[in-house]
């Protein structure tokens, strides 16, 4: 076993991690009973999912101990998502335009 | 006016992860494919979750989701519940895998064997719900394409296609993750790893395992809470 491995081998950041999951979640849960406005739920909603994807990303899978080259192979062509995102969502409001107006 | 070219000594280039001779990602090439796979599922599943919104947006009005997935119990609607419990069951066993691979690590046979099977048994729960969930939808009439004229559906015929599209690809995804597990598990108590001197299988597994939990956060958030 490399010296890397051994240093990066704490089960109790894993455990740590654990934890934080479940309270999002519960967080999450708990927002979305208080039905709040849909603009508002949505900021809240997609800020906790980011803040699990990252633990998970970062702790689970290791990402934040990995070399920077790999870390960026794997985070940059994320753009093209947000790319795809942005071109559909505006096409589809106005596919809902024309329907509406029919 | 021509720009002072900078020069860079050979000892400087030699240096770069990239001059050749060194592993520029420092990591093995088993590890480095299963991340060049994540990265195109996630845009697979990117693409898939985009449709969605795209249809969802273009439908105009969606279903009543708290009431879809409503589990009733005690006698009264909970809703969200299942999904809430199929959260949690989806967590865990991703906690016992990252425990699988902390033990993989320290080369503690008989503990990343428990722990394994420990993450099938959680993965084995959530596709229980999962088919229940199915079940009680398909019961209701939900289809493809086709929805119920009601509430909670309204005909929204964009909802079953996307429901059953989403789950069930991640669902897939779960199976096939359990079947990985269940062989590396297998191959783990064999003694495979030990005689290899390395258990590095089981942190590519790992990292697999781990993905699929990550999808599960985005569906979770996107289809259901929203």
């Amino acid at each position: 076993m490399s010296q890397l491995e051994q240093k990066h081998s704490n089960a109790k950041i894993y455990l740590t991690v654990w934890f934080w999951l479940f309270v999002l979640s519960f967080i999450a849960y708990f927002i979305d009973m208080m039905h709040l406005s849909f603009g508002l739920s949505a900021v809240l909603f997609t800020l906790i999912a980011l803040m699990k994807v990252g633990l998970i990303a970062a702790y689970f899978m290791h990402l934040r101990f990995e070399k920077l080259n790999l870390v960026y192979a794997v985070l940059s062509p994320l753009i093209l998502l947000v790319a795809l995102v942005a071109a559909l969502l505006p096409e589809a409001a106005s596919i809902l335009g024309t329907l509406t107006m029919r | 006016m021509q720009p002072e070219a900078k020069t860079v000594s050979l000892e400087e280039v030699m240096k770069s992860d990239w001059s050749g001779g060194k592993s520029p990602f420092g990591i093995s090439w088993g590890k480095l494919m299963m991340w060049i796979f994540i990265l195109s599922d996630l845009f697979t599943f990117g693409g898939l979750l985009t449709v969605y919104g795209a249809l969802r947006v273009s439908s105009g009005r969606w279903v009543e989701t708290e009431q879809v997935f409503a589990l009733h119990l005690f006698g009264k609607d909970l809703p969200l519940l299942l999904i809430a419990i199929m959260t949690f069951v989806l967590i865990s066993s991703s906690g016992w895998m990252a425990l699988a691979v902390h033990s993989a690590q320290n080369h503690d046979r008989k503990r990343t064997v428990l722990y394994l099977s420990l993450t099938c048994l959680f993965g084995l729960i959530f596709l229980c719900c999962q088919a229940y969930e199915w079940t009680k939808l398909i019961k209701e009439g939900l289809r493809p394409w086709v929805a119920p004229d009601k509430p909670p559906f309204f005909g929204i015929r964009n909802f079953g296609a996307c429901f059953f599209t989403l789950t069930g690809f991640h669902g897939l995804h779960v199976l096939s993750g359990i079947i990985y597990l269940l062989a590396i598990a297998l191959r783990v108590a064999k003694g495979v790893y030990d005689r290899r001197g390395s258990y590095e299988a089981v942190e590519i597994a790992g990292l697999y395992w781990h993905f699929v939990d990550l999808v599960w956060v985005f569906i979770f958030t996107f289809f259901y809470l929203f």
